[in-house]
């Protein structure tokens, strides 16, 4: 039957001719190959020295943003829970009261953010649904540990560091 | 021989048993390091500077692993065969020559332990006990595995023994003794053995691999097949003798190698050296060049381990018995001819 892809290739096996068979040459050859690969530079990134790069739209740990005077931009709307596929946000909001307009910038604030790692398929709908640009996944990528309650990170994981006093 | 006889000769077994002893320790880091390289990768580099201090931190934990003899095992051929394995590797290096004497002041310091005037036939001697520790471990382990991988090992060494023998027949044609001492000095200069036997190296040199049970003809310890050949039931420091007892017979075998075939502590130049160092540095730099063919050899058997996959058990036979042998014999008549008709 006539091949539609071109790639068909005839194989013939021939029996070996006398170099072949005497294994040496192919021995010899191989020694040359795995020579070259001795002097190559190896590819290794030690890693707990030297870090590879993150690619520029990687998504990684979520960070609660603040906004240029060092308040919380998130005001506990919920669109990010609503957006999130895999359900992994959770918030108890709560109302700001006197004297702590310098923490957030709204008057209603998550008292509680939780993002449970576990759920997370760093698919970056909570940072498209985010109206007041709080969050973003901008952080590395989430360490391993070692029981599953403690990957459900809160806002004192979250939030980003406070701007410097 | 007086007191200052005796000293010398047991200082001189001290050095060589803890240099063999330590080349075989560094030949574990070097053999991680260079498979490391060819698979472009980095190796151990942990354990202090560039990983050097990894082969304590490997003996260590060999050392406080738990030991473990199997409920069904002969106990003490069990404890025997690593014993004798250790011991064999261990007894070679008795009658290599690592250099010529050192004369100093009085004291003339020949740097070999014995020059006996069957060296070769001690060797082979050794080298064939050597397979009663893997065959005596195997068998005492009670385990299917381990007593397959004995198996192999005893019929892959003495069907590899026979052609290194024979090629070792065509050497001795050409050299008229059996004393190692008296090999080594014949090739004063540049007039190495490799030079009028080359295929008698060849074959040699295939055989000092079945023979080390190193790949491509580590069929004995073959984990694919074997979990891990005669040592499967074997823990703690026992194991390490067997892995140890491996690099030790690498390091012995390179050393008779480079003896038999390479010049041994001969290079081109030697007496001009001589004349100019002295007869205490003078025989030193042969020692390392020596040494230097010695890890030369060390390094072509891991660079082969990491480049040739392991043969298949008929194949191997094919090539011993078949290939091999014939070929031997072959060389023995041409290298007879040689000698009545040419030289």
């Amino acid at each position: 039957m006539e091949s539609l892809t071109n790639k068909r290739k005839l194989i013939e096996s021939k029996p070996l001719n006398f170099l072949e068979r005497a294994y040496l040459p192919a021995i010899a050859q191989g020694l040359a190959i795995t020579m070259k690969h001795f002097f190559r530079k190896p590819v290794t990134i030690s890693y707990p020295e030297e870090k590879r790069e993150y690619s520029e739209n990687f998504r990684g740990m979520h960070s609660l943003k603040r906004d240029e005077n060092g308040k919380e931009r998130c005001t506990a709307c919920g669109l990010c829970a609503l957006s999130c596929p895999a359900e992994a946000i959770t918030m108890i909001a709560a109302e700001r009261q006197k004297g702590e307009e310098h923490l957030y910038r709204e008057e209603k604030y998550a008292a509680v953010y939780e993002i449970n790692m576990l759920r997370c398929i760093f698919c970056g709908l909570c940072e498209e649904a985010c109206p007041k640009e709080a969050i973003y996944l901008d952080g590395p990528h989430v360490p391993s540990d070692y029981l599953r309650k403690d990957f459900i990170y809160g806002k004192d994981k979250l939030v980003e560091a406070p701007l410097n006093q | 021989m007086g007191v200052a006889d005796i000293v010398i000769k047991f200082v001189l077994i001290v050095i060589i048993f803890a240099i063999s002893l330590v080349i075989a320790m560094y030949s574990t880091y070097a053999e991680r390091k260079i498979a490391a390289f060819f698979q472009d990768r980095v190796g151990p580099n942990r354990a202090g500077p560039w990983g050097i201090l990894q082969p304590l931190a490997d003996g260590g934990k060999m050392f406080l692993k738990e030991e473990i003899i199997p409920t069904n095992a002969s106990p003490f051929l069990f404890i025997a065969g690593p014993s004798l394995a250790i011991l064999t590797a261990c007894i070679g290096s008795a009658v290599i020559p690592w250099g010529q004497q050192i004369i100093m002041g009085k004291y003339v310091i020949p740097l070999q332990v014995t020059d006996i005037n069957v060296g070769i036939l001690y060797i082979f001697g050794v080298v064939s006990l050597g397979v009663y520790g893997v065959m005596i471990g195997g068998w005492a382990s009670n385990n299917k595995y381990s007593l397959l991988g004995a198996i192999r090992a005893a019929s892959q060494n003495i069907s590899y023994e026979i052609s290194m023998g024979l090629s070792i027949i065509a050497l001795l044609m050409v050299t008229g003794t059996l004393s190692l001492k008296e090999i080594a000095e014949q090739q004063h200069g540049w007039h190495w053995n490799v030079l009028y036997q080359p295929v008698g190296f060849l074959l040699f040199i295939i055989c000092a691999f079945a023979e080390t049970n190193r790949t491509p003809f580590d069929l004995p310890e073959c984990e694919t097949e074997l979990v891990g050949g005669y040592h499967t039931e074997y823990s703690s420091m026992k194991l390490g003798f067997y892995l140890f007892a491996e690099y030790i017979n690498m390091f012995i075998s390179s050393a008779v190698m480079a003896t038999l075939y390479w010049g041994g502590y001969n290079y081109p130049g030697m007496d001009w050296v001589l004349a100019h160092t002295g007869p205490v540095i003078g025989p030193l730099i042969g020692t390392a060049v020596m040494f230097a063919k010695v890890f030369l050899f060390i390094f072509f058997f891991m660079w082969v381990r990491w480049t040739i996959p392991r043969f298949r058990y008929d194949q191997l036979m094919d090539l011993g018995w078949k290939i091999l042998i014939p070929l031997a014999i072959a060389n023995i008549i041409v290298t007879g001819l040689w000698i009545t008709f040419i030289k």
